[in-house]
């Protein structure tokens, strides 16, 4: 598959010194859905406005469908984009909205007609079609912002935390049509979120950004699993975070031992030597929680631990235990039947948990990076 | 005392002052106005009376008829004057300084004449205008004229130019507010929508400021309509305003109920200009939140 779009080396420093994106560099295939996740500040809106020419490049180069567009101004770029504040123009209809580009560009009226009814049928409003924006909810305020950027068939389509305006509910249903929508126009999408679950839901593949740069890039079952950094195991989902020193290190796996706690992890390429402080994370749902002796694997690691307290969560229980560490360690406990709190352990309890070498992600010290 | 009723009378408290003083100071002396442009003149005062011959008269008599066109005329001249001065500046405040401080600085320094004495500010012109003055030196020194040319003052033109000068912040003011409401978003998305500058100005900026337009142009004008100070001071023998001639009327001309007639007419036209404004301001009224 070709790529639609490259960025090569992008830096842009804004006024006061800030740089907002460090020497960036990815391309996005065609048809591909790509997500730009991070906290607010890491530069993933500002890379989105350099792809869409609202901001200028200090270096680098922005190559759209083979064409360096880097010079180019918004207008005579083939991306579209969705704003987070959907800016539909207020003295508009839906349907002058939507075709606005369209008849600045001089198409027949029946024509944009057309084109404007096939697209917002394609969004589920064309029941609103000569509504003013003042008139909409939220969510049919972004079906309509949805709908005027896709009717030019850009060969990318940006969208700029697009959601994050909605409620919860309606958040999650967009994020399946969105989904689908790109499914049906087959078009590259570009996604700016600080979202994970967004990310993770809707994406081909997610580039985790922090300080204008990218952490790590890959699909989302990727960064959930194999998190490059203690940063992204953090960023992406929840992680038990701990701080850790090398004791043994041979095979394929290291032996490291934190306080009282000593564990056996798969090394996945990263082979410290003995003596290395490295950090460990664990997701809270891949430990096993059992009561104090409980038989388990030999190959597995078994921690004992107090239970500190407990929070319902519906369809799971999270329990903090106390394993000898500063923090916490998580565990997610999935409620199988409707027995409510019943078989939740009370704070106190000796308990044990059991945790396979493979579910642990060795990164080196955060202070050696 | 109930919650509702000491809010009520606390309302009562805060609005009479104002009310009472609109009332003595605004509504009696209109009101008064209002009846004397019935009273027949009798020379030097006037009897209680009934009659529309005030009014008669500034329809028929061409030296107030074309009074009262000549200063709606000058008014839309300053207007338009104004108003095309007023929206590239107020403009290119919102949308070409990038800093905040230098923008708040140079507005501050549109709004600024306002402070200093209209007076003075008219007395400029003179001083610019003049045989003597400024422009007339500076054409005779890169030799444009052999000499100092009177045709720059007491004019039409020389009018025109004060009263825009003078009323220019007034059309700056509600410009460049209506501009800064606009979102950003709104100019890059239609941008986005591959539309260049001019039509996206034409297409989006210019439609959501004509509020501030109109606010602009309803001030000028009607300033413009009740001003006496300019003809008085650069205006000259064919520039007489309509507030010049209720000033004579009221003085040395000592007709008063012909005074009140040309007053309520102004006072009508100015009202009608307000109404109009408004409701064109309302019709177009959009959410920009």
């Amino acid at each position: 598959m070709s790529h639609i779009i490259e960025l090569h080396n992008l830096t842009k420093t804004f006024p006061g010194g800030i740089r907002a994106v460090d020497d960036l560099t990815f391309a996005v295939r065609e048809g591909e859905f790509v997500t730009l996740l991070g906290p607010s500040g890491c530069g993933k809106t500002t890379t989105l406005r350099l792809v869409a020419g609202f901001e200028e490049p200090d270096r680098g180069r922005i190559v759209l469908a083979g064409r360096d567009v880097t010079e180019d101004p918004p207008y005579r770029r083939a991306v579209n984009t969705v704003f987070q504040d959907y800016a539909l123009f207020p003295h508009m209809t839906v349907a002058q909205n939507v075709g606005y580009g369209l008849r600045i560009a001089g198409v027949a009226r029946e024509d944009i007609r057309g084109k404007v009814q096939d697209v917002l049928r394609m969004v589920d409003l064309l029941d609103k079609i000569d509504a003013m924006p003042a008139q909409l909810s939220g969510g049919q305020k972004q079906r309509v912002g949805l709908a005027r950027a896709i009717i030019r068939r850009p060969k990318v389509l940006l969208l700029d935390e697009p959601l994050s305006a909605l409620d919860v509910k309606l958040r999650e249903s967009m994020q399946v049509e969105l989904k689908h929508l790109h499914q049906k126009l087959g078009i590259s999408f570009v996604l700016v979120t600080h979202d994970q679950k967004e990310a993770l839901v809707m994406s081909d593949r997610v580039i985790v950004m922090d300080g204008g740069r990218i952490v790590q890039s890959g699909t989302p079952a990727e960064l959930y699993d194999h998190p490059a950094t203690p940063y992204v195991a953090d960023f992406i989902g929840t992680s038990n975070i701990v701080a850790a020193r090398v004791v043994e290190s041979a095979a394929g796996f290291i032996v490291a031992e934190a306080g009282p706690v000593r564990v056996r992890a798969e090394a996945n390429g990263f082979a410290p030597a003995g003596g290395t402080r490295v950090q460990l994370a664990v997701r809270p749902e891949r430990a096993l929680l059992v009561a104090r002796g409980t038989p388990a694997p030999a190959s597995a690691n078994r921690i004992d631990g107090t239970v500190l307290e407990s929070f319902f969560h519906g369809n799971s229980v999270r329990i903090n235990v106390d394993i000898g560490q500063r923090a916490p360690f998580m565990v997610d406990v999935q409620l199988q039947l409707a027995m409510g709190q019943a078989g939740v352990p009370d704070a106190g309890t000796p308990v044990t948990l059991v945790i396979e070498p493979s579910c642990i992600s060795v990164f080196p010290d955060a202070g050696a990076r | 005392m109930r919650l509702a009723d000491r809010r009520r009378l606390f309302a009562a408290g805060i609005l009479s002052g104002p009310l009472a003083w609109t009332l003595a100071f605004m509504f009696v002396p209109y009101a008064i106005m209002f009846t004397y442009s019935f009273y027949t003149r009798r020379f030097p005062t006037m009897v209680p009376d009934f009659q529309l011959g005030n009014y008669l008269a500034l329809f028929l008599d061409a030296q107030y008829y074309q009074v009262l066109l000549r200063t709606m005329k000058i008014a839309s001249l300053v207007t338009i004057a104004a108003v095309a001065l007023a929206y590239p500046l107020a403009y290119f405040l919102v949308f070409k300084i990038a800093s905040p401080r230098l923008r708040a600085a140079l507005y501050v320094a549109v709004v600024v004449p306002l402070w200093v004495s209209y007076l003075l500010r008219a007395y400029t012109w003179k001083t610019i205008l003049g045989s003597e003055g400024v422009l007339n030196s500076f054409l005779v020194w890169i030799g444009l004229l052999d000499e100092p040319t009177p045709l720059f003052l007491y004019n039409q033109f020389a009018m025109v130019i004060t009263l825009t000068y003078i009323f220019v912040p007034f059309c700056v003011m509600p410009i460049f507010t209506a501009l800064e409401k606009i979102p950003r978003s709104l100019i890059e998305a239609s941008k986005d929508l591959g539309v260049g500058r001019l039509r996206t100005f034409l297409a989006i900026t210019l439609p959501l400021s004509v509020p501030g337009i109109l606010a602009g142009a309803t001030f000028t004008f009607s300033l413009t309509m009740g001003d006496f100070v300019a003809p008085f001071l650069v205006g000259g023998a064919d520039g007489a305003l309509i507030a010049t001639v209720v000033q004579s009327q009221f003085g040395t001309a000592l007709n008063w109920p012909l005074g009140s007639a040309l007053s309520m007419v102004m006072l009508l036209i100015v009202l009608t200009i307000i109404t109009l404004s408004d409701r064109l301001e309302r019709a177009g009224r959009l959410d920009l939140a």
